[in-house]
């Protein structure tokens, strides 16, 4: 009974900690920006330096103006993903069967993450347009390659003593890729998928600033243009939101698909 | 001394016995080396081995470790191309055949974390293009030959090392192929547990039998289990003693391996391994 005890208030403790620093910092930055003492230290007017109270009330007010534009962003960073998975996962496959596949590809694959974003997106933006396209090719761009890495790692990982008890086995090249060798990759695969979801928010914010019309990251630019901090601070809390929704679901197919872990 | 014991006092005084003169037309399961070297790069491996184990035998591997038994049962297996001499796997001789006739079982019993335990143990039949339904049936039989029913849709995870072992070895069964190579089966269960296993497999080979070739470092399971027990020198490994089992696979464990022509032939194993140790 008591060690039952002591282990559901540790299950408590362990969501109820977070929860509790969480309200601390909200409630230290609520009194901090209602009495204005951050405004006077940084010497700015108060509305620039919203409380966590206006946040929620601009949240709760731009509701559809905020779900309108996620939606638009939601759908670029989707179809960013996907393309970034097909690529990643179709460059690390090509490279794992083919080993000059590999030497010719692996450094431009390194080559393609040292073009700095901000100076692509704008020429990205005057080839395709204020469209979804750059959005997807900049996301595409930056996903793909923690995907194609990490595959490419776990394909490589797989035991040599497996191989040679796939080739005993009479398994042809692909039956030794699919039964041996695509199931040892999954988890790399999907390490690489939880930091390409983490990282397809700020590909989206950046190619939208780039030139676009809607989006979480078109907000933010006009509400600095406009001086719309509270709500600035609502569009990031929803961008934010979108991360945390894409990682759980990340997690959740994981979970269900590498059973053996 | 048992009746047929071939432990004779001139073969004990020679430690070696004569292999058999080589027939003209080799039985379809005959594995046949013959000045078989090997090397890793400039690593001289192995050195003339001249071997033969008839179909239905189990030819016994032991020597120091990393004195490249387990490359010679890849040799044998097609797994590896020797640098000199033949290799004959039922009469094939290419890589490829050696490849088809032989059924690698390798050191960790390699059972795939994702699939059960009857799909692990049905692999070679799935390679084989039979579906999963009819290759499922035919595994569940001998899942219940060999003391395992009840544990088809276990994950490997869920199973004991002995257990493990055991679908390790059907896996390599079911392949159907005249051939089975064993790297160490038991090297990594416990003292009990191996000697149950030796038990077990003395039986599935009793009662299927099948030519195989069983490489260990443990000299009573060696000669337990084979026909015929080769020791390996330190490497490069070169065969410095061929040994005739006294009791192969007999139905006692216990009787048969304190037997005195069992405990001679062991005490003569452990004398050839001493001496190919400080090379020769």
């Amino acid at each position: 009974m008591g060690d039952r005890g002591t282990k559901r208030w540790g299950g408590i403790w362990q969501w109820l900690l977070p929860v509790l620093f969480l309200a601390a910092l909200v409630g230290i930055w609520q009194i901090a920006t209602s009495t204005g003492a951050i405004a006077d230290a940084l010497d700015l007017e108060d509305f620039l330096v919203p409380s966590p109270a206006e946040v929620a009330t601009a949240l709760w007010e731009n509701r559809e103006l905020l779900m309108e534009n996620a939606w638009v962003t939601l759908r670029e960073m989707l179809f960013g993903l996907l393309f970034a998975i097909l690529v990643g996962v179709g460059f690390a496959v090509a490279m794992h069967f083919s080993g000059f596949v590999l030497r010719s590809t692996y450094p431009l694959v390194i080559a393609s993450q040292t073009i700095p974003i901000v100076v692509i997106a704008p020429i990205l933006v005057v080839w395709f347009g204020y469209g979804m396209t750059p959005k997807i090719v900049i996301i595409a761009l930056i996903c793909f390659f923690p995907i194609t890495v990490n595959a490419l790692d776990g394909l490589r990982s797989v035991d040599p003593e497996a191989v040679k008890l796939m080739r005993s086995l009479d398994a042809s090249r692909w039956q030794r890729f699919w039964r041996a060798e695509a199931p040892a990759a999954l988890p790399s695969l999907f390490t690489g998928l939880k930091i390409a979801v983490v990282v397809a928010p700020i590909g989206a914010i950046f190619s939208e600033w780039a030139g676009s019309s809607a989006g979480l990251g078109h907000l933010i630019q006009s509400d600095t243009a406009n001086f719309q901090v509270a709500r600035q601070f609502a569009t990031v809390f929803v961008l934010s939101v979108l991360a945390l929704a894409l990682m759980g679901l990340t997690a959740l197919a994981e979970r269900r698909v590498v059973t053996w872990r | 001394m048992r009746q047929d014991t071939r432990m004779t006092p001139e073969s004990r005084g020679s430690q070696t016995v004569e292999p058999p003169p080589p027939r003209r037309q080799a039985p379809a399961d005959e594995i046949a080396l013959h000045g078989v070297d090997h090397a890793y790069g400039e690593l001289q491996t192995l050195v003339a081995i001249d071997l033969e184990a008839p179909a239905h035998s189990v030819l016994g591997l032991v020597g120091p470790s990393g004195c490249g038994k387990s490359t010679l049962l890849e040799l044998i297996c097609g797994l590896r191309e020797p640098a000199a001499g033949t290799i004959a796997v039922g009469g094939a001789t290419e890589a490829a055949e050696r490849l088809a006739r032989c059924a690698f079982m390798p050191q960790r019993d390699l059972l795939l974390p994702w699939y059960s335990a009857i799909d692990n143990a049905a692999l070679a039949l799935r390679n084989q293009g039979i579906g999963r339904r009819k290759a499922r049936a035919a595994a569940a039989g001998l899942f219940e030959r060999f003391g395992l029913d009840g544990f088809e849709a276990a994950r490997p995870d869920e199973l004991s090392g002995g257990m493990r072992q055991r679908v390790a070895f059907l896996r390599t069964l079911i392949a159907g192929k005249p051939v089975l190579a064993l790297d160490e089966p038991f090297a990594s269960l416990d003292a009990i547990t191996r000697a149950e296993m030796q038990e077990w497999l003395a039986a599935a080979l009793r009662t299927d039998p099948r030519t195989a070739v069983l490489v260990t470092h443990d000299v009573e399971e060696a000669l337990y289990l084979s026909d015929r027990v080769a020791v390996l020198s330190a490497r490069p490994g070169r065969i410095v003693a061929e040994l005739r089992a006294p009791a192969p696979r007999a139905p006692d464990r216990d009787a048969a391996v304190t037997d005195p022509a069992f405990v001679a032939a062991r005490e003569e194993a452990l004398r050839a391994l001493r001496r190919g140790m400080r090379g020769s």
